[in-house]
């Protein structure tokens, strides 16, 4: 009997009975679905969580803030605190090989009283002033998308220039002109605290996949994104989307100035003295080889141990524990997605099972008058259990039919949670699991059904 | 039993260092189905039940015969064991030259399949398929192409008269008109012999007059045919009748030994 026939009886038998086969499906199209569907959400929000830790610098980023509060057995030192100066930044550059790229920081915040960004009568909500050194462009994953970076030239000058983020345009110039152009203020002054600087590169919008197709959507129905949209962005709910949007969100509200034009020109508590004396807000600098992580912190250590004189006056920022967030965020929602998709399976299985069961029990007649006639025990074994799989397969593949529809649905009921994307890893596990639940549901009813007595089936009514 | 200058004797399918014309000669001499000694014992709750004591019997390719007894004289346990339903618990059987008594499940699958055509009391059609799938199903677990099948099943149902309702459901169809659909079932895999287990058992008595010339006229097409029945008008319609009680062969009329009385069985 070959495997077609075999088959084609397997549908046959479903189409005798196809209420009966629908509502055993049921159980399976409910697993595969909800498998894939869960799939789709968690690798939505895994993909947002690990764009923003690319955003963000990655794991190859470190970060020295300073720390007021000193060890205990430091405590007696408090007076000494100088925090991290130019010095820490020279020193790093000459005896730490194992970082590179290390750049000063000197941070401000608009929402401080004592900053204001302002440009005919218009101001930003939030802006994060950061002065430091060209090197910053690499380092914090900052595109230019016009104009230019500022040079070293403009910081030993102390020119009054900066490069903004696509947030404070829109703060100030709006995003688009009347035409629908979008504007782009190269060139443009801008007023910090009342004096003027000029804008020479703005970087680019930094946002999510998702989010970028959908704002070219809406452009291309020439619908510009309104302003509650774009704050929408801002209502995810749990942690982890809240600090991906952080990134996106402060990135391009900022503003980056030379280094010494902000100290020398907007820092009201300048001081005269040795440039290298200056206290800066953090220090960042990039790892060579992300798995000699420990070390490199080590080395950075020892370095700002010999500059501070032995005091703990700063501490470290990695994104290694954002990524073991992620990690673990992930691998807890794919865990009990799994369990839950793996129960739905089980009870489809059960269900197969059960009608498998019943079904064979109603044809013991047939199973003899098909042994009597010259099947064997392996022909009986081999129809049932296909029966058996062909109901689980097209479950799977209803399952699977059903699953971007769900998604959908689901998505825009709840949309405060990330994006989901459906894989198709995800798909080919949901139909492997139908495959092997028909398999493994058909085994006690074929091998019942194959071990039958032709004479005792005959005689059966 | 005397062919040409030879003379056969014994069991011949040990006979194997026989040349290859040689055998086909045995083969056409010995007869189709050989029992010797046949035992079936059931054990149930505790009691022995001898279903069957002792049965010998030739049958020759050809023969048209009916097994008659009783209900519970091992007349249906005799049909199940040579149609290799069922395996005797002692004795041996061959068919066709093949020892079916120590054969395997699915040795037993295949004779069946190849050699044996059973019509039953109930028909036993499947109730889903049309008349033609129905008489196409032993030609599917033969490994037939569907064309073949087709081809063959159409002129297995031409052959009783049937080919006009190939694509009726068994429900759709009377009681005589099933039989048949099962007989042309039986006869679709050319097999050596028909067992007919009561085939108008359920049929009224003239219906069942057709279906038995049915199986007359089979024979004269020189098959061989064994109808297993209670009732002996029915079996009066075979040359050959053997009386199965209690599970041994009460008597024999065979047109073989013409001339003789019946002959007792006295083992």
């Amino acid at each position: 009997m070959n495997l077609l026939s075999v088959i084609a009886s397997g549908f046959r038998e479903i189409g005798a009975h196809w209420f009966r086969s629908a509502l055993t499906m049921f159980g399976v199209i409910c697993g595969v679905a909800s498998l894939v569907t869960m799939a789709a959400f968690v690798k939505g929000k895994e993909n947002l969580l690990k764009e923003s830790l690319a955003e963000s610098g990655g794991l190859e980023r470190i970060t020295i803030e300073s720390e007021d509060d000193l060890p205990d057995y430091q405590k007696h030192l408090e007076d000494e605190i100088r925090g991290i100066t130019l010095k820490d930044v020279y020193a790093l550059k000459n005896n730490a090989p194992l970082v590179y790229n290390v750049t000063p920081i000197v941070k401000k915040m608009s929402f401080r009283s004592d900053l204001k960004i302002t440009r005919k009568g218009k101001s930003t909500r939030f802006t994060l002033l950061q002065g430091t050194w060209p090197e910053a462009l690499d380092i914090m994953e900052h595109e230019i998308e016009h104009g230019r970076m500022f040079t070293e030239i403009d910081d030993y000058f102390a020119n009054n220039v900066c490069v903004i983020g696509t947030e404070v345009r829109n703060a100030l110039f709006g995003e688009y002109d009347e035409n629908g152009e979008t504007i782009i203020p190269i060139n443009e002054n801008i007023f910090i605290n009342y004096k003027p600087f000029k804008i020479v590169g703005m970087f680019k919008e930094y946002m999510t996949e998702e989010d970028r197709k959908k704002k070219e959507e809406a452009k291309k129905n020439n619908q510009s994104v309104s302003q509650a949209d774009r704050w929408s962005r801002f209502r995810y709910s749990d942690s982890n989307s809240q600090r991906t949007m952080r990134v996106y969100g402060s990135k391009n509200s900022t503003i980056l100035l030379p280094l010494n034009t902000l100290v020398s020109k907007l820092d009201s508590s300048f001081e005269s003295g040795s440039k290298m004396d200056r206290s800066l807000s953090e220090l960042t600098m990039k790892i060579k080889d992300v798995s000699l992580l420990e070390k490199s912190l080590q080395q950075v250590r020892n370095v700002l141990l010999r500059t501070h004189n032995g005091l703990e006056d700063f501490e470290f920022e990695t994104q290694e524990a954002f990524s073991e967030d992620i990690t673990l965020a992930i691998y807890n929602e794919r865990t009990s997605g799994m369990f839950i998709a793996g129960i739905c399976l089980l009870v489809g299985g059960i269900g197969i099972v059960n009608i498998m069961l019943s079904s064979i029990s109603e044809r013991v007649r047939e199973i003899g008058i098909r042994k009597s006639i010259g099947a064997t025990n392996l022909d009986i074994f081999s129809q049932i259990i296909t029966e058996s799989i062909v109901l689980a397969v097209s479950g799977g593949l209803i399952g699977l039919a059903i699953s971007p529809v769900l998604i959908d649905t689901l998505a825009s009921y709840a949309p405060d949670t990330t994006p989901p994307i459906m894989t198709a890893a995800s798909m080919i596990v949901g139909f492997s699991f139908s495959v092997i639940t028909g398999c493994l549901a058909g085994l006690i009813p074929a091998i019942k059904a194959a071990k039958l007595d032709p004479i005792e089936a005959l005689r059966y009514d | 039993m005397v062919v040409g200058d030879l003379v056969v004797v014994g069991d011949l399918a040990v006979v194997g260092d026989l040349k290859q014309s040689n055998f086909k000669l045995f083969i056409f001499s010995m007869p189709l189905l050989e029992l010797r000694d046949i035992h079936k014992t059931y054990h149930l709750g505790g009691e022995t039940i001898r279903a069957l004591d002792g049965v010998s019997l030739d049958i020759d390719s050809g023969e048209f015969i009916s097994i008659i007894g009783p209900s519970g004289s091992g007349k249906s346990t005799l049909m199940h064991i040579i149609g290799c339903l069922d395996s005797p618990t002692s004795g041996t059987i061959s068919l066709d030259g093949i020892m079916i008594h120590d054969a395997s499940a699915r040795q037993l699958a295949s004779i069946r399949n190849k050699k044996i055509g059973f019509v039953f009391q109930f028909f036993n059609l499947l109730p889903k398929l049309t008349v033609r799938q129905n008489v196409e199903l032993p030609m599917i677990y033969s490994g037939l192409s569907s064309k073949e099948r087709r081809e063959r099943a159409m002129s297995a149902l031409e052959s009783v008269d049937m080919e006009d309702r190939s694509k009726h459901r068994p429900s759709q169809l009377s009681g005589g008109q099933q039989q048949r659909t099962a007989i042309a079932r039986a006869l679709v895999n050319d097999p050596k012999i028909i067992f007919a287990d009561e085939p108008t058992g359920n049929l009224d008595s003239n219906t069942g007059e057709k279906i038995l010339q049915m199986f007359d006229k089979l024979h004269t097409e020189g098959r061989t045919v064994m109808l297993v029945t209670h009732d002996p008008e029915i079996a009066a319609v075979t040359p050959r009748r053997i009386e199965i009680r209690d599970g041994k062969i009460a008597n024999e009329v065979d047109p073989k030994l013409s001339g003789q009385a019946p002959r007792f069985n006295l083992a």
